[in-house]
């Protein structure tokens, strides 16, 4: 469900985009076509071959007028098409049910009223969708094509977009703000599944049963965007049985080996540019010294070495 | 080369300085613009190509010829260069410095000393501008734009490539007052304003944009500066700072810059069909005046490009709105210029092929900005590569083909020789059939969903990438073949005459090349500028 149709109500939105889509478009062809084709026709009909002599003529103020009013009345239909379309955009169903986007370098977290935490956007289909646009670092934009929709996530800015999915299925989720490296990987996936459906899903959750103290402290300072837990090498090596592994190490240009206990994990979140990890690059991590208190790197060293 | 009066031309005449030196510590406003137009050249071929290599990558998903932080860095650095060091001096410093003065029956700009200045400004900040991308933490990658707070994170050598910016701004404020205030001191007599041709009005109306918008982004660009220095705190929220007023205080310079390109560019094409058209400008003072209302609302639309910012909804249907009345002025100069080929007498030499094809595709460019005004569409392809392609069809589209319309009318005048014009008519048809396979699929895409600034894409965005990079390759060769072509000229034996092309306009009265001081007398004008009767 990736290409485009038009007026495929997807989302609640798409007709009145997709309306003024057509109609600045239609003008447009006809105005594009209409003067290019004149212009050629007086290029032909008056080149110096057939018209050897031109006749004056300096200008007319009717013409003027003519050429100022009506594009001004059309280009106010335009607007006034594209404002409605939009304006449906920022007024929010009081029913609408609430999801957190957590945007960060370079992945989407979804939070649910209940807690509940997920890598993709599940949406119940037919119902009315909020979501809360927050990100920890650089400015995101989430923009889900197929919807119609787009909103910055900007840092210490609450923004919002809503939006009520129309068809089943599973549409892409791109991130439109350039964000750095991984921009364009910055990808997601919202499933509309049945509503039944989606609150079984979203009930299959026991908010009890917390993710581990070192995992938490690790999403909100955004190291995951870096770092994987299942070995696949995004921009900084994958955790997935780091602890007790022999890693190797370019110290000031030598490589050496090291064995990666709690001391050096410690100083690879504190001082990670000393101890550069063979085939990555240096100065892409920063230094956490100052930004995560020594307790919580505890917690996340603590996790780190239950990773297999 | 013998002159009607024996004076000396502006090449011949070192006014006694040795070499290189006769051009870089020049004052005469013709040696000045032939530095910017090879300065300019150089700097957009080399953009040109980086623009070449990051199609080359687009070419297919993944990794092609490079890794994403290479990647980054270009489109950076070619956004850079193609912005700040060619399209907004562009047509201004080149055809702008050399023609202005003769335009308007001067000996020189108002302040000769200045402008050599204004030069010598620019070369610095360019030089910091390279510097930029090989000093340093590597190139910055921030896209030109220079977003906060990515811009005040980012590990590169973003202060040096700002700092550049900064600098170069000095350069276009100057020439920007240097071009008002000769505009307003030195007309010959007799050339009231409604009297003055259409070339220098349009520099007229970007001269003011210049010189009151300029500094904003000046003074927006060192709070960056400050931020990453000392951790000041304008724009990190983590600082206590508004990413938000970033983004409005770059645009209130971004988008007038805009109008920076594409005045002088409507400019020439406005001196040019009625040259081979052999016939009066179709409603002088709608163009005239248009070219100052571009200017004046030109300045409060800028928020049109923050419509998914959160910005408030007032703002948002408010920019909306003024966009769509900023459309009406450029309308109204289209009209004109198809209203004066009519009855007229067509000649249509290298320079009107040039100029005709601006016409189609500014409308091309400027119908799509009516898809990125109006709020509902917009939200859908902001971002993407639509936008891309919108405002590759109105810089390169318009101002880029404007300055190849006036490359190629003004040479004659400028070196007194002329180019093959079979090879200039070929290259022109490359140019623009390239021009179109590059750009065009980037609007199809981009309404598909295709963000821009993407290293990599999805599979269902492939033909488009693919097709658009044929289509790079096709426009590089062209411009090669200009190129060359134009440098060849050089080659003829024959001299090309004063007025090869028939205008009227006061250039085309002194000779080719001009003299030093351009007139022995200064003419006073009794008619207006386009009027082929005899
Ligand atoms: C911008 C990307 C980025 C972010 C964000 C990031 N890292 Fe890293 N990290 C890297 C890179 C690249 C390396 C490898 C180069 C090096 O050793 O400096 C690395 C190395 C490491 C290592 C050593 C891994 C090994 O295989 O020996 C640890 C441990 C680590 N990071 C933990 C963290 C933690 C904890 C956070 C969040 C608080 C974090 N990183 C955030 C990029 C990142
Ligand atoms: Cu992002
Ligand atoms: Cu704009």
């Amino acid at each position: 469900m990736t290409i485009l149709q038009i007026f495929s109500g997807a989302s609640n939105f798409v007709e009145g985009v997709d309306t003024a889509f057509v109609l600045i478009f239609g003008v447009s062809f006809f105005f594009l076509f209409g003067i290019t084709a004149v212009m050629i026709y007086f290029i032909y009909k008056y080149h110096k071959s057939r018209n050897p002599v031109a006749t004056q003529i300096e200008g007319s103020n009717t013409l003027e007028v003519i050429w100022t009013v009506i594009p001004l009345i059309i280009v106010l239909v335009m607007f006034y098409y594209g404002y409605k379309g939009y304006a449906v955009m920022r007024e929010v169903p009081e029913d609408a049910i609430t999801v957190k986007v957590i945007s960060y370098m370079w992945d989407w977290d979804f939070e649910y009223e209940n807690g509940k935490l997920s890598k993709d956007l599940y949406v119940p289909l037919n119902k009315a969708v909020k979501l809360e646009l927050t990100s920890l670092d650089v400015i995101h934009s989430l923009y889900i094509p197929a919807f119609r929709v787009k909103e910055d996530a900007v840092p210490g800015v609450a923004n919002y977009m809503w939006f009520i999915a129309q068809l089943e299925g599973s549409y892409d989720i791109l991130c439109a703000e350039y964000c750095g490296l991984r921009h364009s990987y910055m990808e997601a996936q919202a499933i509309v599944v049945p509503e039944e459906e989606y609150l079984a899903w979203l009930a299959d959750f026991d908010p009890e049963v917390k993710d581990p103290k070192g995992l938490e402290i690790m999403r909100a300072n955004a190291c995951m965007g870096c770092h994987s837990l299942d070995g696949a090498k995004l921009v900084g090596p994958s955790f997935k049985g780091i602890f007790g592994s022999e890693r190797t190490v370019i110290v000031d240009g030598k490589t050496t080996t090291v064995v990666a206990d709690e001391d050096y994990m410690k100083r690879a979140i504190t001082d990670p540019n000393k101890e550069v990890v063979a085939g990555f690059q240096p100065n892409l991590m920063q230094s956490y010294k100052k930004i995560i208190a020594e307790e919580d790197i505890n917690h996340i060293v603590d996790y780190l070495k239950t990773i297999e | 080369m013998e002159t009607q009066n024996n004076q000396l031309n502006y090449i011949e005449d070192t006014q006694g300085r040795w070499g290189i030196f006769a051009w870089i510590f020049s004052t005469d406003h013709k040696r000045i613009g032939i530095l910017y137009l090879i300065s300019i050249t150089t700097f957009f071929l080399l953009a040109a190509l980086m623009g070449g290599l990051m199609r080359l990558e687009l070419i297919a998903p993944g990794e092609t010829i490079m890794d994403a932080q290479t990647y980054n860095g270009l489109f950076t650095v070619h956004g850079i260069i193609m912005i700040f060091l060619v399209v907004i001096p562009g047509l201004g410093a080149v055809f702008g410095n050399f023609f202005l003065p003769i335009m308007i029956g001067a000996r020189d700009v108002a302040f000769p000393r200045l402008n050599l200045f204004s030069w010598w400004i620019y070369m610095a900040g360019a030089i910091l501008a390279v510097y930029s991308q090989f000093a340093g933490d590597g190139p910055p990658d921030t896209g030109w734009t220079f977003y906060a707070p990515y811009s005040t994170e980012s590990g590169t050598n973003v202060v040096a490539a700002v700092f550049a910016a900064f600098v170069l701004g000095f350069s276009s404020i100057l020439t920007g007052l240097n071009f008002i205030v000769t505009i307003h001191r030195m007309r010959a007599p007799g050339m009231t304003w409604f009297k003055m041709p259409l070339f220098p009005w349009s520099l007229y109306a970007t001269a003011w944009i210049q010189v009151l918008a300029t500094p904003i982004v000046g003074i927006t660009l060192m709070m960056i500066v400050a931020e990453r220095l000392f951790q000041i705190g304008f724009f990190d929220p983590a600082l206590g700072g508004d990413p938000i007023l970033y983004q409005h205080l770059f645009w209130i310079y971004s988008h007038p810059a805009v109008y920076i390109m594409i005045l002088p560019a409507m400019g020439v094409i406005t001196e040019i069909i009625p040259t081979f058209a052999k016939k009066s400008i179709f409603g002088y003072k709608a163009i005239a005046l248009s070219s100052v209302a571009i200017a004046a609302v030109g300045y409060f639309v800028w928020g049109h490009h923050m419509y998914t910012s959160g910005m408030s909804g007032t703002a948002r249907w408010f920019f909306s709105f003024l966009t769509f009345i900023v459309a009406i002025p450029s309308a109204i100069k289209v009209f004109n210029w198809v209203a004066t080929m009519y009855k007229g007498s067509i000649d249509a030499r290298t320079p009107f092929l040039y100029a005709a094809t601006f016409i189609f595709l500014f409308m091309i460019g400027g119908l799509t900005g009516l898809v990125l005004g109006s709020l509902a569409t917009d939200v859908h392809v902001h971002d993407t590569s639509f936008v891309v392609a919108h405002f590759h069809y109105i810089i390169f589209g318009g101002m880029g083909f404007a300055f190849f319309a006036a490359i190629h009318y003004w040479w004659p005048k400028m070196f007194g020789k002329m180019y093959n014009e079979r090879v200039a008519n070929i290259a022109w048809l490359i140019t623009f059939v390239g021009f179109n396979v590059l750009y065009f699929p980037l609007f199809v895409i981009g309404i598909q969903g295709m963000p821009r600034r993407y290293f990599d894409y999805l599979p269902e965005f492939h033909a488009g990438h693919l097709i658009s990079t044929i289509g790079a390759f096709i426009l590089l060769s062209g411009l090669f073949l200009m190129i060359i072509n134009i440098y060849r000229a050089k080659k003829h034996v024959t001299p090309a005459g004063d007025n090869p092309w028939g205008g009227v306009t006061l250039e085309w009265q002194v000779p080719s090349p001009p003299p030093t001081l351009n007139f022995d007398e200064i003419p006073t004008i009794t008619k207006s500028p386009y009027s082929f009767e005899k």
